[in-house]
């Protein structure tokens, strides 16, 4: 059983990267499937049953997965390569880098485990993935919040011409923006719901605590609007600095470390525009995290909905 | 008496070895020795082996050679240049600003250049992807990857090692340059990698180890290697014992050194010193 961080109750979608990438596959005969050993875990192994020809299991060698995948891309294929955010950000960035991104091939990275969604401490949780994968040039980055989000990235990712690294969400992944009048567009930001007193800019499984949260402020007379900004770069800075240049409140939400990711992402579109903005965090500490059971770790490290209606609440006064 | 095709790839490698000190002399520096080094691999490669069209480099249908040492550039494009995928005359622009060939091969700017290369132990992991990606594709096209002894350190090179036998890439074929010297100094003194054919045949490759100034002993084993490449089937490795200034004498002999030091007026030097060994061997 993986561990979940669905609420009780909640709708979830199983599976929906692995369903998603076996749908595409029987439209668009470029898409093929590698994974390091970690099929099962990040969902590959649906479109491995279902495209057993096309899958491929490069065994734990993460080094090997991306510099292969590199070379499918260089003949013609469109890969997904999946593995845990750790090993990608981590140990394959080399070949990331020097492989597909420099010669801007369209492989897509598929990071299991983003930031804090596992209890297992450092090894594998990805708290810095986003930071590290920012600086590398041509790559874009998405950080999606639910199955709709995987659902719809998925044909997207395939069909943009360059590196894709996508946040993965697994198992059984709630199914919250099908609520709201939005789909996925690669590249860019969207307002789901908007509001008088603060806005929250968000990113990943964030957005759905904050889109909790904001429901719970309405009930303490507190109005928020949301942005949703599932693509970190490029970042959609139209989008979002039209609700972020205005008096209100605004607090950024991310599943990753405060240093390098969605906060400093909008810090540095705020400061070139010359905006004069205060932005809060809401992100995890600079810190190797706790092991332990992951709602609690989300309540220590502030991305539960309580703690973050808690800060808001403080930061109104 | 009839031309062979030794005769045909010793007349390219001592014509490549020319355009190789033309560029080194360019740039008063470069990866010269290991390049004279491999000049007789890499003029069997591009004037015997591959199939390609110099008119067309991106031709579909090439057999692929991927170049992991990117710092061996200067040589490819000695090749490239007698393979006819490169006019010799942009030879004199090697690492100049602006140039299509720049010290360190990189793909955006080459012909013939199939990957950026430099970042050690990368190639044979895009090769073993390449290979994959070809035989998913129903085609039969050969993917040679050229390594150095020195990239045997990196581990990269050993997962995709162990993937290629593991995928039976039967039309992946490695090359390893075996000149016993890195950037450190002698390879036995910075990481031991021998027993080397044991170690590849032990990761599942069809293992030949050659001497790899000794055209006649490439052919034979370039041909045993083609003789086996299958689609499903062993991996191939052809392990090259060269020697670092081969042809010239004077850097034959100077102590090694991974970027050796050649004067400004030793060039011309080097240059009479090829062309009379050259003569020499064809007296006999």
């Amino acid at each position: 059983m993986i561990a979940s961080f669905a609420d009780p109750g909640q709708r979830t979608a199983s599976a929906p990267f692995g369903h998603a990438l076996a749908a595409l596959a029987e439209s668009d005969e470029r898409v093929v499937g590698l994974t390091a050993d970690l099929g099962k875990y990040t969902d590959m192994h649906v479109f491995a049953q279902a495209h057993p020809e096309r899958f491929f299991q490069l065994g734990m060698a993460e080094q090997l997965l991306f510099g292969a995948a590199a070379g499918m891309a260089e003949v013609g294929l469109v890969p997904f390569a999946s593995t845990y955010s750790v090993f990608a950000a981590r140990r394959a960035y080399d070949f990331l880098c020097l492989d597909i991104a420099e010669p801007n091939l369209n492989v897509n990275i598929v990071g299991g485990l983003p930031g804090l969604t596992t209890g297992y401490g450092p090894s594998h949780q990805a708290t810095e993935d986003v930071a590290i994968f920012r600086g590398m040039p041509k790559l874009t980055i998405v950080d999606p919040c639910d199955s709709v989000d995987i659902e719809q990235a998925v044909p997207q990712l395939a069909a943009a011409e360059g590196p894709t690294y996508l946040r993965l969400l697994r198992g059984k992944v709630p199914t919250v923006l099908d609520e709201y009048d939005y789909t996925f567009r690669l590249g860019k930001a969207s307002v789901l719901r908007g509001g008088n007193d603060v806005v929250f800019v968000s990113s990943g499984l964030m957005t759905m605590r904050a889109l909790q949260a904001a429901d719970e402020l309405a009930q303490h007379n507190v109005d928020v609007s949301v942005v949703h900004t599932p693509t970190i770069k490029p970042f959609d800075a139209e989008t979002v600095l039209a609700e972020v240049d205005s008096d209100r409140l605004v607090v950024t939400l991310e599943n990753h470390t405060v240093v390098g990711g969605l906060f400093e992402t909008l810090a540095s579109a705020v400061v070139s525009r010359g905006l004069g903005t205060r932005v809060v965090p809401i992100a995890l500490p600079d810190e190797f995290l706790d092991a332990g059971a992951l709602p609690t770790l989300h309540e220590r490290y502030g991305l539960a909905t309580s703690t973050i209606v808690d800060k808001v609440l403080g930061e109104l006064g | 008496m009839t031309t062979t095709r030794a005769d045909r790839v010793h007349a390219a490698a001592y014509r490549m070895r020319h355009h190789i000190l033309d560029m080194g002399e360019v740039q008063g520096q470069g990866y010269v020795g290991q390049a004279l080094g491999v000049a007789d691999l890499l003029a069997v490669t591009h004037t015997d082996q591959l199939r390609h069209r110099a008119e067309d480099p991106e031709w579909a249908g090439r057999d692929r050679f991927l170049l992991s040492t990117g710092h061996y550039a200067i040589a490819l494009y000695a090749a490239l240049a007698e393979a006819g995928t490169l006019p010799v005359s942009e030879l004199e622009t090697y690492g100049s600003d602006g140039s299509r060939l720049p010290m360190s091969g990189m793909a955006s700017y080459t012909p013939g250049m199939e990957i950026s290369g430099g970042s050690l132990g990368h190639g044979l992991t895009v090769a073993v992807g390449m290979a994959l990606g070809l035989r998913f594709q129903g085609t039969r096209q050969r993917i040679f990857n050229f390594l150095s002894d020195g990239e045997l350190d990196e581990g990269s090179t050993w997962e995709a090692a162990m993937g290629a036998a593991h995928h039976q890439l039967g039309l992946l074929t490695a090359l390893v340059d075996m000149n016993a010297l890195q950037a450190d100094g002698p390879t036995a003194g910075v990481l031991g990698i021998e027993p080397a054919e044991q170690k590849w045949e032990a990761a599942g490759w069809f293992t030949q180890r050659v001497d790899g100034n000794d055209v006649d002993s490439l052919l034979a084993a370039f041909d045993a290697a083609a003789e086996r490449a299958q689609p499903v089937g062993q991996p191939s490795v052809i392990l090259c014992d060269t020697r670092i200034g081969r042809g010239v004498p004077l850097l034959e002999t100077r102590e090694k050194a991974h970027f050796m030091r050649i004067d400004e007026h030793e060039w011309q030097l080097c240059r009479d010193q090829l062309t009379h060994g050259h003569e020499g061997a064809r007296a006999q």
